[in-house]
């Protein structure tokens, strides 16, 4: 992967992707080969908006590299809250950082932060746009579960907002895979993704659907998605909805054995806990999946840096 | 050559100018807005005469938007493409038309059109101008990727 930043999963090639669940799977085989592999630099932390298993994963995958991260805190306990901008905190937090990550709830914050600096920027969430970190984990875990090769996939919740569902989308295409799309029409995927899934090539493998019984049966993987309360504005409406969308064992009584469920989490309840000690269940070997890829994007980036000079 | 080769009636309601710059063939109605876009707003003191909706052939009603003492660039001129696709641009000096343009689409714009996506990281207090990529039928926020196809010119920034 020879980027300065990773903003979008649009940007990663077959070939990126590839190198990047490549290098995860060397380190998850031996942590111990690259503990020291990037000493004395430091990872800055810049989280406009609350995460954990994102924001663990980051600082747990560069301590493991041997380094440390710096970490903005709260927006509430930082210069943000006096008014500073963005463009400013990302320019003098890269005077203390090799890299930086930023999550930020509004869509292309880290297309213009990155415009700012000259350290890579990671992004970990810009509103309902991209997750990419996200993304390469999601992939990691599918080709350890099921392969990326032939892969029918069943992406089902808030295909709206779901910024990890868009980069996923636009990653898939690569690999070519059957992409059904399973939500309530008022959550369907933004036509702009649906434009650019077209655009790729990919738009030939790309259904929409309002419900899951119809492709369930043919799906390799299922990848649900919280469908988020607070984007109804009335109670009712939502609870019509997401009930739609919830899946236990009695759901998956039509689904392959080999079935591999997974979500990015956190969930509420829209996966049944009954499924967590099936063979479907994957999402938390999804989470535990962030460190090695993160190290390896990490490791990847940092590597990049050091080839420029 | 005449500022105007045939003028009419219709033509002759907006004056000639001396030096400066001719748009014409823009769609009807959307005058004001060929002014916004390429940032005029006659507080330098332009003179601007404005021809709204006159008979025209090739787009039945048209209007002609006339700038005294100003060439545009061409880089302003293509700006134009975005709400005035069919416009020509002529170049006067001393009453003659010394150059004559089609506008060109751009590939990006900048600083013209603001987002509507209220989400988008330019509609809030960054130092960041907007940009825009131009599509066959529409334009795309460079930042956070939303598409426009209609409505436009309701995004030019003033």
């Amino acid at each position: 992967m020879r980027h300065d930043h990773l903003i979008t999963s649009k940007q990663l090639s077959r070939d990126d992707v590839e190198a990047v669940l490549d290098r995860a799977a060397e380190i998850d085989a031996d942590p111990a080969a690259v503990a020291d592999r990037h000493a004395g630099r430091l990872l800055g932390l810049l989280f406009f908006e609350p995460s954990t298993r994102t924001k663990m994963s980051f600082e747990t995958a560069m301590k493991r590299l041997g380094g440390d991260v710096v970490d903005m805190g709260s927006v509430e306990s930082s210069s943000v809250k006096k008014g500073e901008t963005l463009a400013d905190t990302v320019r003098v937090i890269e005077g203390y950082a090799d890299a930086l990550v930023l999550r930020h709830p509004r869509q292309g914050a880290a297309t213009m932060a990155s415009e700012f600096v000259d350290v890579p920027l990671l992004n970990a969430g810009d509103g309902a746009g991209h997750h990419p970190t996200q993304t390469l984990l999601d992939l990691y875990t599918i080709r350890q579960n099921a392969g990326l090769e032939d892969l029918t996939i069943g992406i089902m919740g808030d295909l709206k907002y779901g910024r990890t569902v868009h980069s996923l989308a636009y990653a898939l295409a690569n690999f070519d895979a059957h992409q059904h799309f399973i939500s309530p029409e008022s959550l369907q995927l933004p036509r702009e993704v649906v434009f650019d899934l077209h655009q790729q090539g990919g738009g030939g493998q790309i259904r929409e659907h309002d419900s899951l019984s119809e492709v369930l049966p043919s799906l390799d993987v299922l990848y649900v998605t919280r469908i988020q309360r607070e984007r109804f504005p009335d109670e009712s409406e939502y609870q019509k909805v997401a009930g739609e969308y919830r899946i236990d064992t009695e759901t998956l009584e039509t689904a392959s054995d080999d079935l591999t469920v997974m979500h990015p989490l956190p969930r509420v309840d829209e996966i049944a806990p009954e499924i967590d000690d099936t063979d479907y269940a994957a999402y938390f070997e999804q989470a535990h999946n962030g460190v090695p890829v993160r190290m390896a994007i990490l490791d990847l980036l940092l590597e990049g840096g050091e080839n420029d000079e | 050559m005449s500022e105007e080769s045939t003028p009419d009636d219709h033509e002759l309601r907006v004056s000639k100018i001396r030096d400066g710059t001719v748009i014409d063939h823009v769609r009807g109605g959307q005058a004001l807005n060929v002014l916004a876009i390429v940032g005029i707003d006659g507080s330098e003191g332009e003179e601007v005469s404005v021809g709204m909706n006159v008979p025209s052939d090739r787009l039945a009603r048209k209007d002609i938007v006339k700038v005294e003492g100003r060439e545009l660039s061409q880089d302003e001129v293509d700006v134009l493409s975005l709400i005035a696709p069919d416009a020509t641009i002529n170049i006067v000096r001393e009453f003659e038309v010394e150059e004559k343009h089609r506008v060109e689409p751009p590939e990006t714009v900048e600083g013209v059109l603001s987002c509507p996506n209220p989400g988008c990281i330019t509609t809030g207090d960054e130092p960041v101008d907007s940009r825009f990529e131009v599509l066959e039928d529409g334009v795309r926020c460079d930042f956070c990727g939303t598409i426009v196809r209609e409505g436009i010119a309701d995004l030019i920034e003033t």
